[in-house]
């Protein structure tokens, strides 16, 4: 395979071996550039389009702090959060310059807001539960919010201002990720779904593709989102439990530019996130609807009327696309990430709503696991084998990755 | 908090004579577990020795769901099935099959009774079940039932085989036009759903409970434990968690609590509360006291 244009970034030189990517979204990318940088021949394959699925329709919040959720299970996911959102600027700036394309990385921060007394309520929890954990939060009155986002409704009741939340354009992302590949002499298939994974003597030896055709590796990186669960030819103790989580998300235009509103705006049932050039995205549905991604009237109606209730100005702007996506879902809502149950088998899955905030992350963390590395504190988060045989829901094995399940949002 | 507001006479102590009435057909089992702490509830030809059902609404974690519904003991676990597509596997339909419970399919999302007849069908067909929660809300903001919808719908349905669980205001005659039409048990609001608010009309709730035979199960409004125990001393046979659990801080923790709460209410009704009194009456007597030298 061609190595030529291979910049490693690494004193420590792990023996060159070849690694097979599953998967061409943001994270399948991201691994795999990740990877050749370290030295690795790579290889990738898609079933679809590159960055085809859930990437392309995601909206790109970099926003652990946002996202903060109680209990253990959320403060393991604000952890991973936290650490990928710091590797964020530098991922950035090292793509932006391998793959010759600006990633959009915006630093507005989120203003959160409640259009009622009872939200205002639900507010003023989640704004306690951040002080305690000790984050930058600014309460606003309604006229402190309208200073400093004009574009909102005067009923807003409250608002919470989280300077330090990023977002970035997804699309852009992984359009500089697919340059960078192409730049480092990644083999890149595309349109070629994988029917099952290749296991030879006990371990993971590469991947069947259509008409009896194989690619060999010496390590498999499953990065299939939403299709990782019903990944074929594994025994049923080495699969694990993903499952498609339905988001529907609109994107709109200002023909008159930039300004209707400078951060991201989050709101019980949506977001808003502000590209900084006048386009919009607005999202985002979670339903558990199996492989459906069909976009429903009901869905664009409700984020709708909620996003123009609170900046009213969104009713003039053109309705650019209506689409949906399948998040791939775990049972705890935190990735897997790691060596998998048989050798030679890698995850880099189960991301959920976060796939675009944690790349860096994950990216990182496989190349280590490529290497051997040891596993460290986040590592144990995000450990493949943690549901063990008696997971909540292990998927069916006997599925096909790339099946056409009507995934074409 | 809520069952101190009603009058004296309504739904205060209910000593022996009225329990027969709860008993007859209400989901009183007749046989009293060892330790004679709760009796199972009957509802239909299904018998739960668990009085709390866990509605699934809310959960944004599968496996916070099953921690939830294992520290819950429910037996009984709704699901919005214009929600779930009950082809997909490994999904909330697998959690609960897991957890070795009931689906309990409701219509949530229903305005009219068209729409809620057709999804019950959907659900009886997907879910090889006949149970079915009735929902058809009449008002987006306040969520609350459509009365007119949900009598038509709960007919129609009763008359196609299915067992009828409707959610129903606290209206007491709603609720026996609603039983009289053939519905396993009614499912009054303590206030409207997710609002946490608790039982806002203990009065209204306590005729209905005298006006109903069947299984009355309070279904919205808990906000936390002390709710669903006034809920039980008011009579209800049972009730209806989703919000007050999925979106508390530690949803296992009030899983757990809630739990408790619905078998310390059903106790302390059995048990007989003492009269509201405007003045103190001393616990030990003042008078006869004893000696001591």
């Amino acid at each position: 395979m061609p190595a030529k244009g291979a910049t490693a970034i690494t004193t420590h030189q792990p023996p060159a071996s070849e690694v097979l990517v599953v998967g061409g979204g943001i994270i399948g990318l991201a691994v795999a550039w990740r990877a050749r940088q370290r030295g690795h021949t790579v290889t990738l394959v898609e079933r679809d389009e590159l960055a085809g699925g859930a990437s392309r329709v995601a909206a790109g919040m970099l926003a652990p702090v946002s996202e903060a959720e109680f209990g253990g299970e959320g403060r393991e996911l604000l952890a991973l959060g936290l650490d990928s959102r710091q590797r964020w600027p530098q991922f950035a700036r090292e793509l932006a310059a391998a793959g010759g394309l600006d990633p959009g990385l915006r630093c507005g921060g989120t203003l959160m807001v409640a259009r009622d007394g009872d939200e205002a309520e639900a507010l003023e929890r989640e704004l306690a539960f951040r002080q305690r954990l000790g984050f930058a939060v600014r309460r606003l009155r309604p006229s402190q919010a309208r200073e400093l986002e004009p574009g909102l409704a005067p009923h807003v009741r409250l608002a919470l201002e989280l300077p330090d939340d990023l977002s970035v354009d997804p699309r852009r992302v992984t359009a500089a990720l697919r340059a960078a590949l192409a730049r480092a002499g990644v083999t890149v298939y595309e349109g070629c779904p994988v029917q099952r994974l290749l296991v030879r003597s006990g371990a993971v030896a590469g991947v069947a593709l259509a008409a009896g055709r194989e690619l060999r590796a010496q390590r498999v990186v499953v990065a299939a989102g939403a299709w990782s669960g019903a990944i074929a030819g594994l025994p049923a103790e080495a699969t694990l439990p993903v499952r498609p989580v339905k988001g529907q998300i609109l994107r709109l235009r200002d023909p008159a530019g930039p300004g209707l509103l400078e951060r991201v705006l989050r709101f019980e049932g949506g977001y808003l996130v502000p590209r900084g050039d006048g386009r919009y995205v607005l999202g985002a549905t979670m339903e558990e609807r199996g492989f459906d991604a069909t976009v429903t009237a009901g869905a664009v109606t409700e984020l709708l009327r909620d996003a123009s209730e609170l900046v009213p100005g969104i009713s003039e702007l053109e309705l650019a696309e209506a689409s949906a996506g399948l998040r791939p879902g775990t049972p705890d809502n935190l990735p897997l990430i790691g060596a998998g149950a048989l050798p030679g088998l890698v995850w880099a899955t189960g991301h959920h709503r976060n796939g675009v905030l944690l790349a860096p992350l994950t990216a990182d963390l496989v190349a280590a696991t490529l290497s051997d590395a040891p596993a460290g504190r986040l590592e144990a988060s995000c450990a493949p084998d943690r549901f063990g045989g008696a997971s909540v829901s292990a998927a069916p094995a006997e599925a096909v990755v790339g099946a056409t399940a009507g995934v074409s949002p | 908090m809520a069952a101190t507001d009603v009058p004296p006479g309504t739904a205060g102590a209910r000593p022996e004579g009225t329990e027969t009435r709860d008993g007859t057909g209400a989901g009183a089992g007749a046989g009293t577990h060892a330790g004679g702490e709760m009796p199972d509830l009957h509802i239909a030809a299904r018998t739960l020795c668990s009085r709390l059902i866990l509605g699934t609404g809310g959960f944004t974690r599968l496996q916070t769901l099953a921690d939830a519904i294992e520290a819950s003991q429910t037996q009984l676990v709704t699901v919005a099935i214009r929600r779930v597509d009950a082809q997909a596997r490994g999904s909330l339909l697998d959690v609960i099959e897991g957890a070795g419970v009931a689906v309990l399919p409701n219509t949530a999302g229903c305005f009219t009774a068209r729409d809620a007849v057709a999804t019950a069908r959907l659900a009886r067909e997907a879910l090889q079940t006949e149970w079915i929660k009735l929902e058809v809300i009449g008002d987006e903001r306040t969520l609350l039932p459509d009365p007119a919808e949900l009598l038509r719908a709960a007919e129609e349905l009763v008359d196609d085989g299915f067992v009828v669980l409707p959610y129903t205001s606290d209206d007491p005659v709603l609720a026996r036009r609603l039983q009289d039409a053939g519905c396993a048990a009614v499912m009054p609001l303590g206030s409207p759903i997710g609002s946490g608010m608790g039982i806002r009309n203990p009065y209204n709730l306590s005729l209905l409970r005298e006006q109903v035979q069947v299984p009355v199960i309070l279904d919205a409004g808990i906000g936390t434990a002390s709710d669903a125990a006034a809920a039980m001393e008011l009579g209800c046979d049972g009730v209806l968690c989703a919000s007050a659990i999925s979106r508390a801080e530690d949803p296992v923790a009030m899983a757990r609590a809630i739990a408790a709460a619905v078998r310390a209410g059903y106790q302390a009704r059995r048990a007989g509360r003492i009269p509201r009194r405007v003045y103190a009456e001393p616990s030990s007597p003042a008078t006869g006291m004893p000696e001591l030298t």
